[in-house]
């Protein structure tokens, strides 16, 4: 039965995965194509913030300053000194993260409501850098004409599908880094200081590093996602630093799940696409999504994912009923066993 | 001596929380901290495991200085500790709560998480079979898949002490591993702190069962407003007149 259901999941991966290969070949249409690449770029964008609040538990809300870091990166090296993009990708990860580790030594000496604060102003700080130094970052009118990638030998990046290819590559590489700390000893660390930092540090865990560790990962695949946002939209203006971008993508995390490895893709995906097909409401749309989220918050605090986790045990529990009462009975009695 | 603090004092606003405590503990026994309502015992603690820093003194273990170390570090030299409520994660399993007890022995980092290296392959085998045997030891490796939430206050305690013991630890500081549980699950807990002794390891605990302590330590000490005012056998603690008055009470008494 377990070995069963464990086998499914794998059929169910490949089948997903089989059918964003395919994507582009039945999505012919580039506005929709479109959707589903920024899709792509906000699941990364929210795997980062799930290291950090999912994992570890601290509510950061600078994530958007800290994608704006990525996205400017690639823009000014790309646009203002002609740098190929490729580096200038790896330097936005690079940089956002060591600014999330710089930062992180100031802010993680705050906890809970005080860090979420801390790292609020820290995102509109950065906000701020970038819509008021015009001379780098173009201010308001922001930067015009970011490159796609330069070709890869064969592989030329010279429109949407190709994207697509390339941005599905950096979803696949982020859920596969979000995997692997998750099934580590360094996610292990995460998770026991989001239970509680008192027991973490009582088991020999060195809380304050291993925040800071979360902290620049975090960031740094927010950076990442950044970059790659920079190169398909082609254009960047300060808004999309702005604070509503963070909440934004904590409203992903929410809707999908935090702290679950396909939490990210399925609440970014799903909000971002649900306010595709929203557009003729406009700003109403804000209207129909806010009780939504209240009504998922409220009766599925785990998002989706905790949901949909919720209902397999259920089903897992009605199925055994019979092998799991007697195992229930049996497995209370050890203890008293020890002490006669 | 395993364990020994000199002087060891914390102030908070002009408060003698502790008030420099000479304290020592021999390898291989049970030595139990008591003591009224606010006495200063899960402050000791506190000051011994790194949570809180001290003002006056300094604590050793096993001839090592852990004056002044953080909390995490105290663990690394072995010290390990409880606490009151076992603040253990509820929903997720006893086993999965235990495997990161061991990480403190460990060196992977996020490196070898990303590239899945042998090392991390090593080290994850070894947590979680440390993990098992510390279940096995404490009584509950029966209760392993079981998330922590369902299972009963007396095998939440016994986890969190098997939690301590995923450390490696010389010592095991035990936070009122008592509170909570009925008289016959209390016995069982004595008898698996016997059992840690048996097994060459050191125990010191602060209770508030008066009948736990005194069947079960080799020694007591007494603490009231911060200030140790006896210590000895339990037999002579018990009969002593300060203890008598401050602990329980005038005309108060309880069979030992």
């Amino acid at each position: 039965m377990a070995a069963l259901s464990k086998h499914w999941k794998k059929i169910a991966l490949v089948v997903v995965f089989v059918i964003s290969l395919f994507v582009p070949v039945f999505v012919q249409n580039d506005y929709f194509l479109g959707i589903i690449i920024l899709g792509y770029v906000w699941a990364i964008a929210t795997y980062g913030l799930n290291i950090l609040l999912g994992y570890t538990g601290q509510l950061s809300l600078g994530h958007a300053g800290f994608f704006g870091i990525g996205a400017y990166t690639v823009g000014v090296l790309t646009v203002n000194y002609e740098f190929p993009f490729w580096p200038s990708l790896l330097l936005a990860a690079i940089a956002s993260s060591v600014l999330g580790f710089l930062i992180g030594i100031f802010a993680l000496r705050t906890r809970n409501e005080y860090f979420a604060i801390f790292t609020l102003g820290v995102g509109f700080v950065i906000y701020l850098v970038i819509e008021r130094w015009e001379g780098l970052t173009g201010g308001a009118l922001g930067l015009i004409g970011v490159p796609y990638p330069e070709g890869i030998g064969p592989i030329q990046f010279d429109g949407p599908e190709s994207i697509y290819y390339l941005i599905l590559g950096f979803l696949i590489l982020t859920i596969y880094i979000a995997w692997s700390i998750a099934n580590s000893l360094v996610g292990r660390s995460f998770m026991a200081i989001r239970n509680s930092e008192e027991l973490a540090a009582a088991t020999g865990i060195n809380v304050g590093r291993a925040k800071q560790l979360a902290f620049a990962i975090s960031t740094g695949i927010a950076g990442l996602a950044g970059g790659l946002y920079a190169t398909y939209i082609g254009f960047l203006g300060p808004a999309i630093v702005n604070v509503p971008t963070t909440f934004e993508i904590l409203l992903y995390l929410l809707v999908g799940g935090m702290g679950s490895l396909s939490g990210p893709l399925v609440g970014a995906f799903l909000v971002t696409t649900l306010f595709q097909f929203l557009q003729q409401f406009e700003a109403y749309r804000l209207v129909i999504l806010g009780p939504i989220v209240v009504i998922l918050i409220i009766f599925f605090p785990k998002g989706l994912a905790g949901l949909w986790a919720a209902l397999e045990t259920r089903i897992k529990a009605m199925r055994g009923k019979g092998e799991m009462s007697g195992d229930a009975g049996a497995s209370e009695e050890p203890a008293k066993e020890e002490a006669k | 001596m395993l364990l020994k603090t000199e002087n060891l004092g914390i102030t908070f606003g002009g408060l003698k929380a502790v008030n420099e405590v000479d304290f020592e503990v021999e390898r291989g026994t049970v030595a139990a901290i008591i003591g009224p309502n606010g006495a200063g015992k899960s402050t000791f603690f506190n000051l011994m495991s790194g949570f809180h820093k001290p003002t006056t003194g300094t604590v050793t273990l096993d001839g090592e200085n852990l004056t002044n170390l953080p909390a995490h570090k105290t663990v690394r030299s072995g010290m390990a500790r409880t606490f009151q409520t076992t603040n253990l994660f509820m929903e997720d399993t006893v086993l999965d709560n235990l495997i990161v007890g061991h990480r403190v022995r460990t060196k992977s980092n996020f490196f070898d998480a990303i590239f899945r290296t042998p090392r991390l392959r090593r080290e994850e085998k070894e947590s979680r079979e440390r993990a098992m045997e510390a279940l096995e030891f404490a009584g509950v490796d029966r209760l392993a898949n079981r998330t922590v939430g369902s299972i009963s206050q007396e095998a939440q305690k016994r986890v969190s002490i098997a939690l301590a013991l995923a450390t490696d630890p010389k010592i095991l500081l035990l936070d009122e591993p008592a509170a909570g549980v009925n008289n016959e699950e209390t016995e069982g807990l004595a008898t698996l702190i016997r059992k840690l002794v048996e097994h060459d390891y050191t125990v010191c605990l602060v209770e508030h069962k008066m009948s736990m302590v005194m069947g079960l330590a080799d020694k007591i000490m007494v603490l009231h407003h911060g200030e140790k005012i006896a210590e000895g056998a339990p037999k002579e603690v018990a009969s002593n007149e300060a203890v008598i008055e401050a602990y329980l009470g005038a005309g108060e008494e309880e069979d030992a």
